[in-house]
């Protein structure tokens, strides 16, 4: 099993450098001059200029300033926003909760709702039932996240005004942050109106970024399951006189989460490419409304720094997702 | 015993307008060991599985009288059915390996259908799965019941459904076709398993199969079926040494060891009828050596003899000279099909 992680494990090493060399080419590619940039449009007189070009390495070879940059972000030092002054990392440590609750209920409800509807559809193949789940989550699939989001908003909050609009929590309340996740934190202070506050107005952002990953669950828990209750072990499972639940649950499903596993961990990705569509839709102040936030400032290293930690993130994400890979399928972990 | 431990009568068994198994009678005392044979396509497994409860959802399964254990099996409560099936009657399959669930460990799969049936405590249900591995022939069982079907040979895989199957100590075990998808030598010794496992526990046991040589090895009574018709019931001796239906002997013919000295391998012609075909007459009669006019016109029914059954206008036995008349059709067959042959039952 050990052995397995550090295999696993070894092949991100060269996909993390890809990384890294893609994020730092792709802001060397793009057009201007970073110290007139921060310079503005006051500009700079020729003999700074280059004054500060040989302080910030600009003038060495591009191959020592890929290296000099990998040796910082090795470090843990990913540079200065320069519309802030703040250190990247740390800006980005300050938001990513916030990212990391709305993505953590959005892959909730997608696989509370997704699931069952998956099962249900396999198990009445050809019905109503099956049709209409499988029209709804097509349907969901293809809805534009910021149009949903909006849809969302007009009806539970404009309209019926069940919920909050926008934001992360009513501003009558200040949540001293701890963990930063913010149901952690209130519920840590026994405030429970602020944890009301903050889960009310979770509820239409989650929805909104976890209807899509829904979708892709529903139709692939559907597929996965027919293909597993036409096994033969299945009908070893009902010849031994098991309840039909439990042939289900506990025969067919267990074997149908093995694809299912993977498909779940690749909707992560999915799921922060749309939380920057729907924290910017929810001004929810996460890492995705600061991306945007930082390509309207041209703010390069924050950027630059914001990608890279997504990617390590995603790159997490999927090392865990072989482990468990492992966990559900005895064939792979012993070989 | 006044009532037989399993009585069937006129079990048909359909898929949409397909009949795949018609009008089936059986009747089976405890302790008897029962041989089905007949060529892939003719409805054995359907009916055994019929008789499970295990035909999904577009087959449906039609009879007078289905009976097990002085049980009907027609009005029971699927729940009923299911505290019936894989304890009183179990079945074992042709594809051991993906037979088990490949998540779970051998112990775990035993272990269910003890906890199923019969509960106990968990330790009382490891002491009898490590027996019932014993009892198997699965040499070092504590260490194999924490194995994953993957790690183990077809041949162990079998040997771990049956164990399985006996778990709760069986009145009735169905073997469907349990050694086609293992090799020779393997397949010798699951037979001699299967046949001690029925002395020693004195159940009844049904073993369908294509191979005429296990069936007489170790069957008491022969069934052999085809297209979804029972054409001959026998003792098993009698049925080998006077087939009374052509379609048996036809089988029996093309048996290896009973072809010494011939150049070629006998085969039957053609192959089972599909939904589509179904000729109008007897159902063998396109393919049958003795086949006469009436055949092609009308379906011949099942009638009972002496000592069994068969379903012919011209059994074999009661016709001796017209059979030997008929010897010189069979190679008139034979030419004509010979592109056929390899297609035949082998």
């Amino acid at each position: 099993m050990l052995l397995y992680l550090f295999k696993r494990m070894a092949v991100f090493i060269p996909t993390f450098f890809g990384i890294t060399l893609l994020t730092f080419a792709m802001i060397r590619l793009i057009p201007g001059d970073p110290i007139e940039l921060m310079a503005g449009e006051r500009g700079i007189d020729p003999e700074r200029h280059a004054i500060l070009r040989a302080e910030m390495g600009l003038d060495d070879p591009i191959v020592f300033q890929y290296l000099n940059y990998i040796g910082d972000v090795l470090q843990g030092d990913l540079g200065v926003s320069v519309v802030t002054k703040t250190p990247v990392l740390d800006e980005f440590l300050a938001l990513f909760p916030a990212t990391v609750e709305l993505s953590f209920f959005a892959i909730i409800f997608a696989l509370s709702i997704g699931l069952p509807l998956g099962i249900i559809a396999a198990l009445r193949r050809g019905s109503m039932i099956d049709y209409t789940t499988m029209g709804i989550s097509l349907t969901g699939y293809s809805m534009p996240v910021f149009w949903w989001a909006l849809i969302l908003m007009m009806v539970f909050s404009v309209t019926l005004g069940w919920t909050p609009v926008s934001g992360r929590i009513s501003f009558l309340y200040y949540v001293e942050p701890v963990t930063g996740f913010l149901l952690i934190d209130t519920w840590l202070e026994g405030n429970w109106a602020a944890f009301k506050s903050a889960l009310w107005h979770l509820v239409l952002p989650a929805t909104a970024l976890g209807t899509i990953p829904m979708a892709v669950i529903a139709r692939m828990t559907r597929s996965s399951m027919l293909e597993v209750l036409g096994e033969d072990y299945i009908r070893t499972a009902r010849a031994k006189g098991l309840s039909s639940w439990r042939v289900v649950m506990i025969h067919g499903l267990r074997n149908a989460m093995i694809p299912l596993i993977t498909v779940i961990g690749l909707q992560v990705g999915v799921l922060l490419a749309g939380a920057i569509l729907t924290e910017t839709m929810f001004s929810w102040p996460g890492i995705g409304k600061w991306l945007i936030e930082s390509v309207r400032r041209r703010d390069y290293p924050s950027l630059q720094g914001g990608v890279l930690l997504i990617s390590a993130v995603v790159i997490i994400v999927n090392l865990i997702v072989d482990v468990l890979y492992g966990v559900f399928n005895p064939r792979i972990r012993k070989q | 015993m006044t009532n037989p431990l399993l009585h069937i009568e006129d079990l048909s068994v359909q898929f949409g307008s397909f009949t795949a198994v018609e009008n089936l009678s059986l009747k089976l005392e405890l302790g008897e060991i029962l041989g089905i044979v007949g060529e892939s396509g003719s409805g054995k497994s359907v009916t055994m599985l019929a008789l499970m409860g295990l035909i999904a959802y577009p087959g449906k399964i039609t009879a007078k009288k289905l009976e097990f254990n002085g049980k009907d099996l027609l009005s029971i409560s699927a729940k009923e059915r299911r505290s019936l099936i894989g304890k009183d009657m179990s079945m074992i399959f042709q594809e051991p390996m993906t037979s088990l669930n490949p998540s779970y460990t051998v112990g775990f799969q035993i272990s269910e259908a003890l906890k199923v049936h019969e509960g106990g405590s968990r330790r009382a249900r490891y002491k009898r799965c490590v027996e019932l591995l014993e009892q198997v022939g699965i040499p070092d069982p504590t260490k194999r019941l924490k194995a994953f079907p993957h790690q183990l040979s077809g041949g162990m895989c079998q040997r771990i459904m049956i164990a399985m199957a006996i778990a709760c100590n069986p009145k009735l075990l169905i073997a469907d076709e349990p050694t086609t998808a293992l090799d020779v030598t393997i397949q010798a010794q699951i037979i001699e398993l299967l046949q001690s496992l029925q002395r020693d526990q004195g159940m009844t046991l049904i073993m369908i199969t294509h191979d005429m040589g296990v069936v007489a090895q170790c069957a008491d009574r022969v069934n052999v079926m085809y297209a979804g018709q029972l054409v001959e019931d026998r003792a098993a001796e009698k049925l080998f040494s006077e087939p009374n239906h052509p379609y048996t002997s036809a089988l029996l013919s093309a048996l290896p060891e009973r072809s010494k000295g011939k150049n070629r391998l006998p085969t039957i012609p053609g192959i089972v009828p599909g939904p589509l075909d179904r000729p109008v007459g007897c159902l063998f009669s396109p393919r049958c050596f003795a086949v006469q006019e009436q055949c092609s016109g009308n379906r011949p029914p099942l009638e009972l003899d002496s000592d069994g059954a068969t379903r012919c206008f011209y059994p074999l036995r009661a016709e001796v000279i017209k059979s030997t008349e008929l010897k010189s059709e069979i190679e008139g067959v034979d030419h004509q099909h010979d592109l056929e042959k390899t297609e035949g039952w082998a």
